[in-house]
């Protein structure tokens, strides 16, 4: 081995392909540890004040099982994945279809979130100060409520580049690291539905 | 002229002292041949470049700077703890003022000290050790900072505002680690808590933002050849600490949410009339308060894995093994928390597992003692200001890990939690372990960071001093703390044989406050007065010496490529390069 | 649960290599080092009770084997730091890079494994020895209930509510103390280091814990969590009395509050200034109008050797000071100033120092 092929500043072109993990999905994937590890925070807050409410009402009593929503939200996972399979072939058109799908579902499922609110709210009298319930409820459930607030924030704002035409494969990476949250968004879904409408019902 | 000389706010390209024929190594020349002139610039400009800066390298500065202000507001904090403390029944300071004291010292020293200087490291050396130009994300980065620093600002903004600008002083008084429900709106009114939980709020999202820079950057900036079994241990460290954060300081955050929500919007997590369990915001303030411990001491070993093989002349005993150690670490650290809640019943069967996941613990922190033993047997150490540092480092961290041990048997912590040997056992490690460790690695890198090297008689100045000072003060700790006096108390009994101890303890901050101003005086004055440094003052190995001092904006005007753990080894031992026998 | 034990077996320190290692090496080194019990009351390296007899143990074989581990470690640090320094003419050469070794990394591992084992072991002897025993028959059962800043005692089989002193007898094994703790406000902790240690007492959660100890005496202690202001002024005082005088005690402690006072016109005058002032809303005194809940029960206060728990004793003066300005003696305490006249406080002075 000679010296100079040592050199620590020889030129990069020299070597074989060096290749390594796009930053967006692995700054996309922290976040998604640190986020996961907020959420299991408050699931587990939820858990443990599960029937320790000294007055009512209690999950069982007011808490109805939001279907339609739910199934919009999961279904907006596998649009958006198809809009990146489309943005992946270049196919624009079908890309923007199927983004404009994902906003209509997420927004279908934020709605129905809000609608479930008020008529705990106004209807069943519970709010976050009424028990330990209340509590743990409206923040779990907002918690997540907010974090599909930011996915619809970013969804739209790129689905009115994409209607601008501002938007083609060459942010298929970038695009790729949004659905890595919007799949987070969802997933975490499917817990905090478990927990909260099946195991705490 | 010494401006013309050292003014910060030039290029660093076209500084004067890089002209200074320094480089040994040929491959500096090549940063020193792309060299562009560019016109000085006025004052407003270096400020307006400071406050805007994406470069690492300058908020890396920055957070180190923030932090050794903070160090010194938190130290005369303690100063005056100490002055309260010295002598039993005494009146310096009244009971709500000696709480706040201990308060906003604790949350200062972690959270605006120890975090912000060890991402301040991290910021500046991770990306010149792996060889990129820059983090992954530079925006995140001074967002990142900045959030940090307002946070710190945030806290102490309580003074004039806790409880309305009218009633100035009164900054939060509910500890460190703030129990509730001290912290309900009942016990704690006024808005001095709300203070406390928003700054760290907010210098939770910093940390959490840093942290994932330097993962990503770490995981994705690396230049070619700089494989991960190439990585310098800092840099795995540095990664490890911050997987940590992700998990650790997130809890925190989730924590502050409900108690704001419970402050605020009458939510009831941690009311215990409601129902609320106390001991729920203990388990979640630990499980982020224990780990956070690790998050920290992790950059003191990487400091020391960079300077102990340096000063010994030998490579790192050991390398894949100090790797799995601190990843080992990394992973007990999440399963030990409760030992700081010994006490509050959790049973025989929790305090059990406890007791064993906190002893675990000891043996990768073991190995990576012996492995930098086995790195100085047989080297040839060279006792710069640095090494002594680090030596103080060894022995202090072995005694206050040993301390921990103790703590860990959960029948004597019985006798011992939250008394005065917790806090002579976390000093030790804090201040024994990680503020000697950074001493060290400001002796080390202030060359590379400034171009200038500090002054060694004021090193070992302050070096003989602060020793003296800590061991005054932290080891007479011990003793009040057998003698069962309890932490967090404004003043003590005359009859219960503390009072020696204390004074003892109290006059040893005097050294210690000496041997930080000869520091910062050094820090100061090396600046414009120190030896010229040149890029690779102590002949290491790492590829941050292969670039000028200090770096250009952009670290290396030609990506690296390494072949080795140690590319400047191999570059200066071409007949026997580190890469024939890396594992 | 930390002062529950095993009655007999005192957990720790039976074997014979415990028996050597604690009183060869540790002994020596550390308690006799330590100024004597009667300076530091506090001091766990005189137990006092059963329990805190076998904390003792394991904490003088944890000593001794930390100890030993800095010894060796330290040791080699100090012989590689020396024996391995540049010295002049060195600096030519670079020493021989060594990179690792397997072996040797290995024992590195296994051996500090073994101690933490072993450490864990005798650890998991002395919590399993305390921690799960249940209730004896024939205990003394006392609530202990703690405040901001200052401690409630109930006997609740005896009827009997006091504040700030805790009477027990001494345990001849029939009649050791057993404890329930919970708070009305914040955490705080029960920490008396020669009776065994400390239990948190924990809002909205009860925790149970023995005392058992067989020498009358006092023995001292303080709230040991932090809970505001005047956390460092939240004493505690542990009476240990012989059957009889506990007996004694209990008597007079069942009376109701002295009603008359013939040839003392001061507290008659004193005890009308009292249930006529907002003393009663905080304070009670059984068989008066006094019943509330927020302060120290004073139906018996000047039996106690201090007030304030703790923070001053027990005198006329400053119990006059204490009733015309509580936060000059405890400041921050939560007992307000009644800003009475000179009259009504040396009236109700007279009046509950009368309260025996
Ligand atoms: C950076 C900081 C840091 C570090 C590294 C540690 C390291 C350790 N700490 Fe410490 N600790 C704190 C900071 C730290 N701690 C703080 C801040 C608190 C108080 C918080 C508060 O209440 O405010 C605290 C409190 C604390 C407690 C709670 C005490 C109480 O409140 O009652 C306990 C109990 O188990 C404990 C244990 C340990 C152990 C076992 C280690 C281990 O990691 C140590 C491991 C190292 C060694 C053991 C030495 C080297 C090993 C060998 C030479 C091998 C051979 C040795 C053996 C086989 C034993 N610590
Ligand atoms: C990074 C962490 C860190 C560091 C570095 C320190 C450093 C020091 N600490 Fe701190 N400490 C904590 C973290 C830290 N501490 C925590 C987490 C707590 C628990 C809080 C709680 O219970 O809530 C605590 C609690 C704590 C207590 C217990 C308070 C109590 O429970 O009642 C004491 C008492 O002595 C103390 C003392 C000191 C001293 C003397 C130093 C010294 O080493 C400081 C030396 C530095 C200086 C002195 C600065 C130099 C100053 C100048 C150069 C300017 C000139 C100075 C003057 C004019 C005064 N600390
Ligand atoms: C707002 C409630 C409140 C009122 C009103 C009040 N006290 Fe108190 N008092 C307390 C509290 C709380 C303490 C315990 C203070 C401590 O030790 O921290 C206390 C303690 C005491 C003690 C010491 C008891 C002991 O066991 O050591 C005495 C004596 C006393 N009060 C007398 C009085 C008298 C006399 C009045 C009326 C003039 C009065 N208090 C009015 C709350 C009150
Ligand atoms: Cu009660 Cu501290
Ligand atoms: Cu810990």
């Amino acid at each position: 081995m000679s010296s100079a092929s040592i050199l620590p500043l020889e030129p990069s072109g020299a070597q074989a392909p060096w290749t390594q993990p796009y930053r967006g999905t692995v700054g996309m994937a922290c976040l998604i540890i640190a986020e996961s590890a907020i959420f299991i925070i408050f699931i587990v807050a939820y858990i443990f004040y599960l029937g320790k409410s000294l007055t009512g009402p209690a999950p069982d009593q007011v808490l109805e099982v939001p279907i339609v929503g739910t199934i919009c939200l999961l279904s907006s996972s596998i649009t958006v994945h198809l809009a990146v399979l489309k943005l992946r072939q270049a196919k624009l058109r079908a890309f923007t279809f199927w983004l404009a799908g994902t906003v209509i579902l997420g927004t279908i499922f934020l709605l129905s979130t809000a609608q479930e609110w008020y008529r705990l709210i106004y209807e069943k009298g519970l709010s976050l100060q009424t028990n330990l319930f209340g509590t743990t409820y409206y923040s779990l459930v907002g918690l997540h409520a907010s974090h599909v607030i930011v996915g619809l924030i970013m969804l739209s704002l790129t689905l009115l580049l994409a209607l601008f035409g501002r938007v083609n494969e060459h942010h298929l990476e970038k695009f790729d690291t949004l659905s890595l949250y919007w799949h987070f968004v969802d997933g975490v879904w499917v817990v905090v539905f478990t927990v909260v409408y099946i195991v705490g019902r | 002229m010494p401006f013309e000389n050292f003014d910060l706010t030039r290029d660093y390209l076209t500084h004067p002292r890089e002209k200074t024929p320094v480089s040994t190594i040929p491959a500096v020349k090549g940063v020193d041949e792309t060299q562009a002139t560019q016109h000085a610039r006025l004052p407003a400009g270096v400020i307006h470049e400071w406050l805007t800066t994406v470069d690492h390298k300058k908020i890396g500065i920055m957070y180190i700077v923030y932090a050794l202000i903070f160090l010194v507001i938190g130290g005369i904090e303690a100063t005056l703890m100490r002055i309260q403390l010295a002598v039993p029944n005494n009146h310096f300071v009244s009971p709500q003022v000696y709480n706040r004291l201990f308060t906003m010292h604790g949350t200062t020293m972690i959270f605006f000290v120890a975090m912000p200087i060890m991402f301040g490291f991290g910021n500046y050396m991770v990306p010149i050790m792996i060889g990129a130009r820059d983090m992954a994300f530079p925006r995140l980065n001074a967002f990142s900072f900045w959030v940090s620093a307002f946070a710190g600002v945030l806290l102490y903004f309580s003074y004039l505002g806790g409880s309305g600008l009218y009633a100035a002083g009164s900054a939060p008084d509910v500890g460190w680690f703030a129990y509730a429900p001290l912290t309900a709106k009942v016990f704690s009114p006024g808005h001095s808590t709300d203070y406390w939980t928003l700054s760290i709020l907010l210098s939770g999202v910093g940390s959490i933002g840093t942290a994932l820079n330097i993962v990503t950057t770490t995981l994705c900036m690396r230049c070619p050849g700089m494989k991960l079994s190439r990585m310098p241990l800092l840099v795995w460290i540095y990664l490890v600490m911050g997987g940590l954060v992700f998990v650790t300081i997130s809890p925190l955050t989730a924590a502050q949410i409900m108690l704001t929500l419970d402050r605020y919007l009458g939510a009831h997590f941690f009311d215990t009339q409601a129902g609320g369990s106390a001991v729920l915001w203990m388990h979640f303030f630990w499980i982020f308060g224990h780990p956070e411990v690790y998050v920290l001491i992790l950059p003191a070993f990487a400091f020391m894995n960079e300077i102990v093989p340096v000063f010994s002349r030998k490579a790192i005993f050991g390398y894949p093994a100090m790797v799995a150690a601190s990843v080992c670490i990394g992973f007990i650290s999440l399963s030990v928390w409760a030992h700081h809640m010994f006490t509050v019943g959790l049973g025989a069967a929790g305090n059990t597992f406890f007791v064993f996941a906190t002893m675990v613990i000891s043996v990768p922190t073991g190995i990576k003692i012996f492995n930098w033993l086995a790195t100085i047997w047989g080297g040839r150490v060279v006792f710069a200001t640095p090494m002594l540092f680090a030596a103080g480092f060894l022995f202090q961290f072995l005694i206050a890990g040993l301390t921990g041990i103790i703590l860990a048997v959960a029948p004597f912590d019985w006798q011992l939690h939250n008394t005065y040997f917790v806090v002579a056992h976390f000093h030790y490690v804090i201040v024994g372990g990680i503020l000697f460790a950074l001493f060290a690695s400001f002796y080390y890198w202030y060359p590379k960071m400034t171009g200038r090297m500090m002054s060694e008689k004021l090193g070992k100045w302050h070096f003989v001093l602060f020793i003296i000072g800590f061991h005054l003060t932290f080891d007479f700790m011990h003793i009040p703390g057998l003698l069962g006096m309890p932490r967090q108390i404004y003043t003590y009994e005359a009859d219960r044989g503390w009072g020696t101890w204390n004074l003892i303890a109290s006059i040893g901050v005097i050294f210690q406050i000496a041997g930080v101003l000869c520091f910062v005086y050094n820090l100061v004055s090396s600046y414009y007065r120190g030896k010229v440094a040149g890029p690779d003052p102590w002949d290491a190995w790492t590829l941050e010496w292969s670039t000028s001092s200090p770096p250009p904006e952009y670290n290396f005007a030609v990506l690296p490529t390494v072949r080795s753990r140690r590319p400047l080894w191999d570059l200066k031992h071409p007949e026997d390069p580190d890469s024939d026998y890396e594992i | 649960m930390s002062f529950l034990r095993k009655r007999q077996s005192a957990g720790f320190s039976r074997g014979a290599i415990g028996r050597i290692i604690v009183h060869g090496v540790a002994c020596a080194a550390l308690a006799h080092s330590l100024p004597a019990r009667a300076d530091t009351p506090m001091t766990l390296f005189s137990p006092a009770d059963p329990q805190a007899q076998s904390i003792y143990g394991i904490s003088l074989f944890v000593l001794a084997i930390t100890l030993g581990i800095f010894i060796v470690v330290a040791g080699l640090l100090t012989y590689v730091l020396i024996r391995y320094r540049q010295r002049p003419g060195d600096e030519k050469h670079e020493p021989a890079q060594i990179y690792g070794s397997n072996q040797i990394e290995l024992s590195w591992t296994v051996i500090p494994i073994l101690i933490v084992v072993t450490l864990f072991l005798t650890t998991t002897r002395v919590i399993l020895g305390t921690e799960a025993i249940s209730k004896p028959n024939g205990a003394l059962e006392v609530t202990v209930i703690g405040h901001q800043f200052w401690w409630e005692y109930h006997y609740p089989k005896l009827g009997i509510v006091t504040a700030n002193e805790l009477h027990v007898p001494v345990s001849d094994d029939e009649h050791p103390t057993y404890l329930e703790m919970t708070s009305a406000d914040v955490t705080h902790s029960f920490f008396v280091p020669r009776l065994g240690g400390r239990m948190d007492v924990i809002p909205n959660r009860v925790n149970e814990a023995w005392i058992d100890p067989p020498q009358p005496g006092l023995y001292l202690g303080q709230c040991g969590q932090y809970c505001g202001t005047q956390h460092a002024k939240m004493l505690l005082r542990v009476y240990v009395q012989s059957k009889t005088d506990f007996d004694a005690w209990v008597k007079a402690q069942q009376q109701p509050a002295r009603r008359d006072f013939p040839g003392d016109p001061a507290a008659a005058e004193g005890e009308r200034v009292f249930l006529h002032n907002a003393c009663i809303n905080c304070h009670t005194i059984a068989g008066t109008a006094a019943n509330g809940r927020f302060g120290p029960d004073l139906t018996h206060l000047a039996s106690r050797d201090t007030i304030a728990s703790g923070a001053v004793s027990n005198t006329p003066e400053n119990m006059r000071k204490w009733i015309d300005d509580p936060n000059s003696l405890k400041p921050g305490c939560l007992m307000p100033s009644m800003h009475l006249d000179a009259h009504d406080l040396d009236a109700i002075t007279a009046y509950l120092t009368q309260l025996r």
